[in-house]
């Protein structure tokens, strides 16, 4: 229904709420911060003086290039290993389990985790990892190395490890959905055609699958890139991801500007990376079905 | 049942199985820790013990931000059902020109990372004079975790027979009785649902917080500043309590929004 005249009055009163919300506590705010990302920092004070300065200082200071880019890698790594591990899954529960209840309850308990306390998910990874921990005391315990290992915590492959745990179920509830919706009609067609699983698999699930593997992949990406807490907890120097220097700026280096610029790269790059995928697939992004 | 599968279908099944191990064995990690009775993190474990929980109830900073981020968690859920029910049945009842935008726009924080939304809101708060407090941390939860809202009642709303409500008004019902007695009962279970995600996801949240709170920290602040420093075993058992509460939530949550496929 469009609004007429005599829907008017109420559609008023009611939409007034939310849009007023949005603009004021979501809008303005990005927008405040795109600005502040051209202003320059006079200590203590940020001058409002539009200089496109911090923009350039990103993409000239090699310390930006070379964490945005390792970010940028790490976040593909994570999202590489979500599929590995999320596409098998994901097939499985709709394919493999025949038992409607059983399907049901494996697709809560692989979506549960994500939904539970995402710190405490990223925490127990130092637990596991770290030098006197669960992982090093096992391998101990079995012989298998005579001292505990560093090597398991602080670098990129705990970052990696830590984000794909995090972020699997992310992957497996849209695949679900689409590989859920798939006609089984279709693939008994491709069996009777005399076809075998993997050329049913490869020419006709897996295309009907994309969409999900899309927009899975994308969340994923789009998370990963932003993470805040895991570089922190298991990153150590050699994982510093974009996450860190944006602390840094609003806090020890206290250069709001710059912060606000590279914030500023980060939306447009994420905004960038949802609009490609949305051009492919149009749902939206959570499915809790 | 394994006899009738193919290798690969064995395959795929212990595969599977792995991953969904890999899910849990974290959390019962951090679980079997929070009862272990030495402050090494290490196997074997060296019996059983309360003493982390014991910790956990005599520290005051702790609790005091426990009851801190029970306390920003219903207030930001309050204001996103809300906020997110009025935006859900505008965007569903009504087309008008910037829908698209306005709708996108609500859901967008849902998959930008935290870290944007919370320096956006941060600089926006300053600008205008907000200081950073509990109150900054409940508009910035509620603002950003609007989305989960909206999308789960959208789902419900869409599925609402359009002549419930035609019925409704041509009995004479004011859109508010209409609301109130035919809307409102069919999609409940979906707010309850998305009230507890909300909750869930606000009690949890680090970055938005992170950068809108003040001197009050929430529970996630609190552990994730102890824990730049060292661990601490009272963590685990916060955290395992945290984890048990959550899967509670949780578990009802989607039980609740899952209704949705079942009344189809």
């Amino acid at each position: 229904m469009t609004v007429g005249r005599r829907n008017l009055a109420a559609f008023a009163a009611l939409f007034s709420i939310p849009l007023g919300w949005a603009l004021i506590f979501m809008i303005f705010p990005y927008a405040v911060m795109i600005a502040v990302g051209f202003w320059t920092r006079q200590f203590p004070l940020f001058v409002p003086d539009f200089q496109r300065g911090n923009f350039v200082q990103l993409f000239s200071d090699p310390q930006y290039i070379t964490v945005i880019l390792r970010t940028l890698k790490i976040a593909l790594l994570v999202t590489l290993g979500a599929i590995l591990l999320g596409y098998p899954l994901a097939y499985f529960l709709v394919f493999t389990v025949k038992s409607q209840k059983w399907r049901n309850l494996l697709y809560m308990s692989v979506i549960v985790p994500l939904w539970v306390s995402y710190l405490l998910r990223a925490y127990t990874w130092k637990i596991i990892l770290g030098t006197n921990g669960a992982l090093n005391s096992l391998l101990l315990s079995f012989g298998l190395i005579d001292e505990p290992l560093t090597l398991f915590l602080y670098n990129q492959a705990s970052m990696v490890i830590t984000l794909v745990y995090i972020f699997v179920p992310f992957m497996v509830m849209p695949l679900f959905t689409v590989l859920d919706n798939i006609p089984k009609a279709l693939i008994e067609a491709s069996e009777d055609l005399g076809v075998g699983p993997f050329i049913t698999f490869w020419r006709v699930i897996f295309p009907l699958s994309l969409g999900g593997l899309i927009a899975g992949a994308t969340l994923t990406f789009c998370l990963a890139f932003g993470d805040f807490v895991a570089p922190v907890l298991v990153g150590g120097p050699d994982g510093t991801m974009v996450a860190n220097l944006l602390q840094s700026q609003f806090g020890a280096a206290l250069n709001w500007p710059l912060g606000s610029a590279l914030a500023t790269l980060v939306l447009i790059l994420v905004l960038a990376v949802l609009t490609v995928s949305s051009r492919f697939d149009r749902r939206d992004h959570i499915d809790m079905n | 049942m394994m006899a009738s599968l193919q290798w690969w279908q064995r395959g795929l099944v212990g595969f599977s199985l792995l991953v969904l191990i890999f899910l849990y064995v974290p959390i019962v990690i951090l679980v079997l820790f929070s009862f272990n009775d030495s402050p090494v993190t290490s196997f074997p474990l060296s019996g059983f013990t309360l003493r982390w929980y014991q910790q956990f109830l005599a520290n005051n900073q702790m609790l005091t931000a426990l009851g801190n981020s029970l306390i920003v968690a219903s207030f930001a859920t309050l204001l996103s059902v809300v906020i997110g029910v009025t935006a859900a049945l505008a965007l569903d009842r009504y087309s008008f020109p910037g829908k698209d935008i306005f709708r996108n726009a609500i859901l967008l924080p849902l998959s930008l990372p935290g870290i944007v939304t919370g320096i956006a809101m941060l600089n926006f708060y300053k600008q205008i004079g907000i200081p950073q407090s509990l109150t900054a941390v409940v508009i910035g939860h509620a603002t950003a975790l609007l989305g989960v809202v909206v999308s789960q009642v959208m789902a419900r709303l869409a599925k609402l027979n359009l002549r419930l409500l035609e019925a409704s008004a041509d009995l004479g019902a004011t859109p508010f009785e209409t609301f109130y007695r035919v809307i409102l009962p069919n999609i409940r279970t979906s707010i309850i649902g998305s009230a507890l995600l909300c909750f869930t996801l606000s009690f949890d949240e680090i970055p938005v917080t992170y950068f809108l709170t003040g001197r009050d920290v929430t529970l996630p602040i609190y552990i994730y500043s102890t824990l730049r420093r060292g661990i601490t075993p009272e963590i685990n058992a916060v955290g395992s309590i945290i984890v048990a509460a959550s899967f509670v939530l949780v578990v009802l949550s989607v039980t609740m929004l899952r209704d949705q496929t079942k009344s189809k």
